[in-house]
């Protein structure tokens, strides 16, 4: 919302500086966003005539002027204007100034071989107006060699606030005048007579509300005058809306817009002889179109209130009136409409087409109902003053509802609510002097509301009033208590794991990221998802359409962009969020990670320390036992099974399971698929769902006694044969068991195929560590331990003893 | 009583020239050995002449004696002696042999390498700060209802506030009704007034969404949420939690903050939070200056809401603020441009990430 100092002057009587004023507003939560002194940027342009105007000699549509610049020199200057002409007063500006409108800093050029020492303005070209038929053309009697701004007068700031929805009282300076005065800045100054002298010789219109809810349109006055005459407004009405950025159109339509912003009373003008028969308020019918006065053809809905005559639809209610019958210069007749329109159905409409204006925005946010008419008034009376004419009576269709609220108010309720201590009497005039009324020989106080804050509910809204005009800065902060001595545990189980796997990640040199919780459909499909039911109905970009099955489309794309910027060797993780449907319980916490290059733990990049070699499927696999032992996760408990979604290399990955639970994958990516996502070859990922971890079981921070044997481990190498797809978690998984009591670790140490192993098999060598319990072990009992996990192993994989 | 040396016997002090000769001389600890066991050995040299001594007469032996034994004295001092120089020597040896270049580049730890994201870590500074004041932490999923993103914190079907929120949308379901993305972290005050009677004390750290993407926006971003419900929670708690925080966040003596009444569908009154800054070509310094900066929305939570939460408002009262964790992190440590958060730049995550190890804690300070 934009105003100028002396409109809001208009209406306040103060003698507060324009610095009190803005800081005051915007303690108010009237927020000020800008103070523009227009006159600033047009202060070095300067009153010119023009002596001459010939025909350039290389341009048919350009001039050379000579140009008066006040000073007694005459400069040339090339023009391209329709209007430059001899005699002509217009705006010069000189070379080395800056032209506001189109930012360019003005030098002395050369225009089609002939020199330019500096330009006549157009309205566009100062900022001022869109206008840029032709150049200013001012009247012949402008002082030559004055300051334009001195002239015509552009002293005056404007001042831009940002209004929260529930302000909408203050989409007209009068409302911004009154919270200013109750805030202690001056006095609100009487509104000019309303009186309109309404004559029985003109005819009184007749309306129709036709439509099938009386919210939809609840009150429509209507008011014939006869004999205006249309045309420019004055120029003070012109500065005034040109500084709050409108364009002047004809007096007819200033006078509305101009009354929109100084009363926020959204008002709309036909051209009474356009209008075939009487207006009907009605639904449109689907398919119905209008020519608006934005020049854009609306096709329309039965949702969509309109204002018909004879013909067909005129206006859209409440948002934009028709081109076809808006007033024009030769308009004699007019009809001036004041209504109330429901604010959610003019904020449906304004969205479904796509149509913002004024009045729309108004509208949807509440216009004080008790305006209509008094705001009819005041717009007959500003057009008989400026297009003289004769007015009508007034038709009023529907009725004006009462528009106020009583709240029971209990004063303590500004004590409870913000802790500051008010004066009953303080609060008592704030609330007065915001337009409420109050009445304190009821307890609680009985306050009524005014009609223009439809806003106002309740007691906090009271409270609020109260607080932002006696002064929030009042409110001492004050410290809270701390629920209880000790701070009770603030994490779940979950908030510590995500954090806790961030670290232990980083910790083995994965860097963090953070992408977006949205992926392409390819991806998401590519991945598991791509479940309509979490795509989008309104991405933001092809690329960001589905929520993500998984966190790993978003590394791997991410690890690309890397690598292709050149910097390979990457290892990226995140811990976020990934969906596999629209409930809360589909969503759930992964840890995952991707490895690209030779970015292996403790060995990353080429290095002289060691190979060089790409990262590889254990590594993925460490990460992800790694992930999962830092929560602490049943690293130890969990099987690992060749098998993993079909994002992964089908013969280097795996699932690791606990019981029928999937913990997480690990595992090269799919070559094709990588290769579809223009991705670097050989990525390795892992993927830990963090809530299918169990929760530790509460148990007593004490833990069991510490025992150690005094007895020496003892340790056995076996070597097996087996055939190559056996899994060597079977045979370790075969020795511990061979003898439960003492076998305490069992551990791969070398897999070999290759001479001396017969084909199609591979030999497994382990070494188990038996540790005795009661006595240190003989020989017999060694041998003992040793047949019994031959015999387990063979049993449990037909592997045999390598000799 | 001192004992005049005895002369040696002419054959004696030839042997033991020969012997100290072949000392000087042994090149290793083996000939060393060699000479040992050919000198003082069962059989060797000495021991031979040792043999002699009963053989011979009380007043030769008195001679002979303590000349022997002294030659077998000399003799194995000096083998020690020349022990001890060959083992020096040999160490000497080897460890010039294992000599390396230390000027090489060790393999960096993984723990230098890797780096957690300023989001992550900004959430752990929160966690530290609010932990401290009482404060508890809640979650909600990112796919919410439009009832509790909506319409149960008081935004009315129809109404222009919806409209400022530019939302991400589901596809109809079967019962006609869609989900949305999260526009706010405010969903979960109401998850958890449904869940939890008063008191309440938490905060709610989470990814939101908007349809908006330019400069300053991303369709993604985080926010945190604070709530507080008791019986007596009041505007001047709420300046004294926004204060500490900022305090204890930017880790400024004096954070200056001026309250701007606002609106907010789910708060009254309701306030924007500006905090003291100075803006230089160097950027934005917090807690001293002459001018403001906007950094969270807050207010007293709505009666209307608590209602809605099956809570009485006349009984129980509190309030709430939000502000956007990205934009925070960006004002604490310098990132000029939001978007590059979510890039995955190695070289930015290096260069504006945090080490695995710096764990946020009030004790230990937030920041390094």
């Amino acid at each position: 919302m934009k105003f100028t100092l002396s409109w809001l002057k208009d209406h306040l009587a103060t003698e507060a500086s324009i610095d009190e004023i803005t800081e005051r507003l915007t303690a108010i939560g009237l927020e000020v966003e800008g103070i523009e002194d227009p006159a600033a940027a047009l202060a070095p342009f300067r009153i010119a005539r023009v002596t001459s105007a010939i025909q350039h000699p290389n341009a048919d549509r350009l001039r050379v002027l000579t140009v008066d610049p006040g000073d007694g020199t005459a400069l040339q200057v090339v023009c391209g204007a329709p209007n430059a002409r001899e005699g002509l007063v217009g705006v010069f500006a000189a070379p080395g100034t800056h032209i506001p409108g189109t930012g360019v800093d003005l030098s002395v050029g050369s225009i089609r071989g002939v020199e330019s020492h500096g330009m006549m303005l157009s309205e566009r070209e100062m900022g001022l107006s869109e206008d840029h038929d032709g150049i200013v053309d001012l009247p012949q009697d402008a002082p030559v060699g004055t300051p334009y701004v001195e002239w015509a007068r552009i002293d005056d700031p404007v001042i831009e606030i940002g209004l929260t929805p529930n302000r909408a009282d203050c989409l007209g300076v009068r409302g911004i005048a009154r919270d200013l005065a109750a805030a202690g800045l001056g006095t609100l100054k009487p509104l000019a007579d309303p009186a309109v002298p309404h004559s029985d010789d003109v005819a009184t219109p007749t309306v129709t509300l036709d439509v099938p809810d009386d919210a939809l349109c609840p009150a429509f006055a209507l008011c014939l005058i006869e004999g205006v005459e249309n045309g420019p407004s004055p120029d003070w009405l012109k500065k005034r809306l040109k500084a709050i950025g409108l364009r002047p159109i004809n007096r007819l339509v200033d006078v509305t817009n101009y009354l929109t912003y100084d009363l926020d009373r959204p008002l709309h003008v036909f051209d009474a002889d356009s209008v075939t028969g009487s207006l009907t308020v009605r639904m449109a019918k689907d398919g119905e179109t209008i020519e608006a006065l934005d020049g854009r053809t609306y096709t329309l809905d039965p949702s969509v209130v309109v204002i018909g005559d004879d013909k067909g639809v005129e206006s859209l209610a409440g948002v934009m009136g028709g081109e076809a019958s808006g007033s024009t210069d030769a308009t004699t007749r007019v009809l001036v409409e004041s209504a109330l329109w429901d604010p959610y159905n003019i904020a449906r409409t304004g969205r479904a087409l796509g149509l913002n204006s004024d009045a729309r925005h108004r509208f949807e946010r509440g216009i004080d109902p008790a305006f209509t008419v008094p705001g009819l008034e005041a717009a007959v009376r500003m057009i008989l003053d400026l297009c003289g004419g004769t007015a009508g009576p007034i038709t009023l269709a529907g009725a004006v509802p009462d528009g106020t609220r009583t709240i029971a108010f209990p004063p303590s309720e500004i004590k409870r609510l913000s802790g500051l201590d008010v004066a009953e009497d303080t609060a008592e005039a704030v609330l007065v002097k915001l337009g409420f009324t109050v009445d304190r020989s009821t307890s609680p106080w009985s306050v009524t509301t005014p009609t223009w804050r439809a806003d106002v509910e309740g007691k906090a809204d009271l409270v609020e009033e109260v607080v932002r005009i006696v002064g929030i800065d009042d409110v001492a902060p004050t410290p809270m208590d701390r629920p209880g001595a000790v701070a009770p545990r603030v994490l779940t189980t979950l908030q510590n794991r995500v954090s806790t796997t961030r670290r232990a990640l980083a910790a083995r040199g994965m860097v963090e990221a953070v992408t977006w919780s949205f992926v392409s459909h390819e991806d998401a499909t590519a991945f598991g998802g791509g479940s309509a039911a979490i795509a989008l109905a309104n991405p933001i970009a092809e690329a960001l359409s589905d929520m993500r099955p998984s966190l790993l489309p978003g590394l791997v794309r991410a690890v690309t962009r890397n690598v292709n910027r050149g910097h390979p060797d990457v290892a990226l993780f995140e811990v976020g969020q990934v969906f596999a449907g629209d409930e809360p319980d589909d969503q759930t916490t992964s840890a995952s990670g991707v490895r690209q290059g030779k970015n292996r733990p403790n060995a990353v990049g080429r290095h002289w320390s060691h190979p060089g070699a790409a990262a590889d499927v254990f590594d993925a696999k460490a990460d992800l036992l790694a992930a999962l032992t830092a929560i602490g996760g049943p690293a130890d408990k969990a099987e690992v099974t060749r098998d993993a979604p079909g994002h992964y290399h089908p013969g280097r990955s795996g699932t690791l399971r606990l019981g029928p639970k999937i913990l997480g994958h690990f595992g090269e990516l799919h070559p094709a698929l990588l290769t579809a996502m223009d991705a670097p070859e050989r990525l390795v990922a892992f993927e830990l769902t963090l809530e299918t971890v169990p929760e530790p079981r509460r148990k007593a921070t004490k833990k069991p006694a510490f025992s150690a044997s005094d007895l020496m481990p003892v340790r056995r190498d076996f070597a097996f044969l087996v055939a190559d797809e056996t899994d060597a978690r079977a045979i370790t998984r075969a020795a511990k068991g061979a003898r439960k009591d003492l076998i305490t670790d069992v551990t791969v140490f070398d897999v070999y195929r290759g001479q001396g192993v017969p084909e199609g098999q591979k030999s497994v060598a382990v070494e188990v560590t038996l540790q005795p319990a009661e006595r240190t072990l003989t020989d017999e009992d060694i041998d003992a331990v040793s047949s019994a996990v031959v015999a387990a192993v063979t049993k449990a994989t037909g592997a045999t003893l390598r000799g | 009583m001192d004992v005049a040396p005895t002369p040696l016997p002419d054959d004696l002090a030839q042997l033991e020239a020969a012997i100290t000769a072949e000392i000087e001389t042994a090149a290793d600890e083996a000939a060393l050995e060699t000479v040992r066991v050919a000198a003082l050995g069962k059989k060797g040299t000495v021991a031979e002449r040792m043999k002699t001594l009963g053989k011979m007469s009380p007043d030769e032996r008195r001679t002979m004696g303590p000349a022997l034994n002294g030659l077998k004295a000399r003799i194995t001092d000096e083998i020690a002696a020349r022990r001890e120089t060959l083992v020096a020597e040999a160490l000497t040896r080897q460890l010039a042999s294992e000599s390396v270049d230390v000027t090489l580049d060790p393999q960096a730890a993984d723990i230098v390498a890797g780096r957690i994201h300023p989001i992550s870590q900004v959430m752990d500074e929160l966690v530290a700060i609010f932990a401290d004041l009482g404060f508890s932490i809640a979650e909600g999923p990112d796919i919410e209802t439009d009832d509790l993103n909506f319409t149960k914190l008081n935004f009315p079907e129809g109404h222009p506030a919806r409209d400022m929120h530019d939302t991400f949308f589901l596809p109809e379901r079967a019962d006609g009704t869609r989900r949305l993305l999260r526009t706010h972290t405010s969903p979960v005050q109401i998850r958890t007034m449904l869940q939890q009677k008063p008191p309440i004390r938490i905060i709610a750290p989470g990814r939101t969404y908007r349809c908006d993407s330019d400069q300053t926006h991303t369709p993604m971003f985080h926010q945190v949420e604070g709530l507080v419900i008791d019986e007596t929670a009041h505007i001047g708690h709420l300046k004294w939690v926004l204060t500490e925080f900022c305090k204890a966040f930017f880790e400024v003596e004096d954070a200056a903050m001026r309250f701007r009444p606002s609106y907010f569908p789910f708060t009254e009154p309701s306030y924007e939070v500006d905090i003291r800054c100075k803006r230089s070509a160097d950027g934005i310094e917090l807690g001293t200056g002459d001018d403001w900066l906007e950094i969270l929305g807050s207010g007293m939570v709505h009666p209307n809401v608590l209602r809605n939460c099956g809570i009485d408002p006349d009984k129980y009262q509190g309030f709430a603020w939000g502000m956007g964790i990205d934009r925070i992190a960006m004002l604490k440590y310098g990132m000029p441009d939001l978007r590059a958060f979510f890039e995955a730049d190695v070289r930015w995550l290096k260069h504006y990430g945090f080490q695995p190890l710096d764990r946020p804690s009030l004790g230990g300070g937030l920041s390094r």
